[in-house]
């Protein structure tokens, strides 16, 4: 039971310890970034030159974590025309333009992906 | 906050729980993949289950995973997921002016609460802060049974997938349905073509800069694409200034950047 569940292979060292770290840093992103503007009781405001670029930093940074790792394998170019992550990226992208819903574009995705995937091995 | 017994005997409390409840389904399915995704991509149950309870951001865990997956250096981690919550930053400016009245501990736990659809929902039903104390707490309690729904779903599925995940093989590549979510997340961001241009220009920099040390290269990336939008932006409004100077009664036709009348 506590072979499955990883208790048992888990090692209390340093890589642990910093995966730890990295975990409860990223719930005090969290915390930090939803009440950003509400942690403070005096009025501000962000000035102009951040506030016309701010919303362009989710859409590198989404588009920065995703698409290279759909672009190359393992760091190397693989321009094949066999590659299943490429038709279902396509297609999921282009169903939440016409559906408007993320839940449609993982799951037309998946459906062309996974059988190209599992059953020619693409 | 949302654990505040005077908030739930208020009838917006419920309203707020029903608003949610049709989004809950799909909510859920992706709390599943994201609890599939965070233990085959390397995590311990234990590290998974933390992760899964305390972390409660579906994108930032989603893009976090490969990082640490990569042994990137924590700093780089963090930054991203920050950037990729960059959206939370811009909802906490608007919900300030609903929030204010609270105590900043119960403004700062109820926001920890309210993700991009809490936000939406509310910001739909309530377009306008109330201007007195009665409607705020109303106001209020709307936002806490919202947020506690998506809340309660999330958690339980999430876990269910971390569970789960040790009886799906890996081959299936269900990991890659957490890259098709955040496509989806990516695509909804991409109203305006300056903004498609980013998504664009964001993947060439992060692709051409691959094998920077650290997973440097999603920061080149964010710090790219945010120089080029701005420096975008500012010809775009000199443009507009100049076509004024020139022509009166042409400015007003002339095209915004970032505004619904630049979509394609």
């Amino acid at each position: 039971m506590s072979e499955w569940m990883g208790w048992g292979g888990m090692n209390w060292d340093a890589a642990e310890a910093w995966r730890l770290g990295v975990i409860v840093g990223l719930a005090v992103i969290t915390v930090l970034s939803r009440s950003f503007f509400l942690i403070l009781n005096r009025p501000w405001r962000l000035p102009k030159w951040l506030h016309q670029c701010l919303p362009f930093a989710p859409i590198a940074a989404l588009s920065g974590v995703i698409l290279p790792d759909m672009l190359m394998h393992h760091g190397e170019w693989v321009l094949t025309a066999t590659d299943a992550r490429w038709y279902a990226a396509v297609a999921a992208a282009a169903v939440y333009f016409w559906r408007r819903n993320v839940l449609h574009c993982i799951l037309l995705g998946m459906a062309i992906y996974l059988p190209l995937h599992l059953v020619w091995g693409w | 906050m949302i654990w505040q017994r005077h908030l739930h005997r208020r009838p917006e409390f419920l309203e707020g729980v029903r608003s949610m409840l049709p989004q809950v389904p799909g909510l859920m399915a992706w709390g599943l993949m994201t609890g599939v995704a965070s233990v085959h991509t390397g995590l311990h149950f234990f590290d998974a289950t933390l992760m899964a309870l305390l972390v409660y951001a579906g994108s930032s865990q989603l893009s976090a995973l490969p990082l640490m997956a990569a042994g990137a250096p924590a700093w780089v981690i963090l930054a991203t997921a920050f950037c990729v919550n960059l959206r939370f930053v811009v909802f906490s400016l608007h919900l300030r002016e609903y929030l204010m009245h609270l105590t900043r501990w119960q403004r700062m736990s109820l926001c920890y609460f309210t993700t991009d659809l809490s936000y939406v929902l509310f910001i739909q039903r309530f377009p306008e802060p109330a201007p007195d104390t009665e409607r705020r707490q109303q106001e209020v309690a709307f936002l806490a049974g919202n947020s506690f729904v998506a809340w309660a779903g999330w958690i339980a599925a999430i876990l269910l997938g971390v569970v789960l995940a040790q009886w799906i093989p890996e081959a299936w590549g269900l990991g890659f349905a957490g890259s098709l979510c955040l496509l989806g997340i990516l695509c909804s961001l991409l109203s305006t073509k300056l903004r498609f241009l980013a998504a664009v220009l964001g993947a060439f920099l992060a692709t051409w800069a691959y094998h920077l040390p650290l997973k440097l290269n999603i920061l080149l990336a964010i710090g790219g694409v945010m120089l080029f939008c701005w420096m975008a932006q500012s010809a775009v409004e000199r443009w507009q200034i100049g076509q004024k100077a020139s022509d009166e009664s042409d400015a007003s036709q002339a095209p915004q950047a970032d505004s619904p009348e630049a979509r394609s």
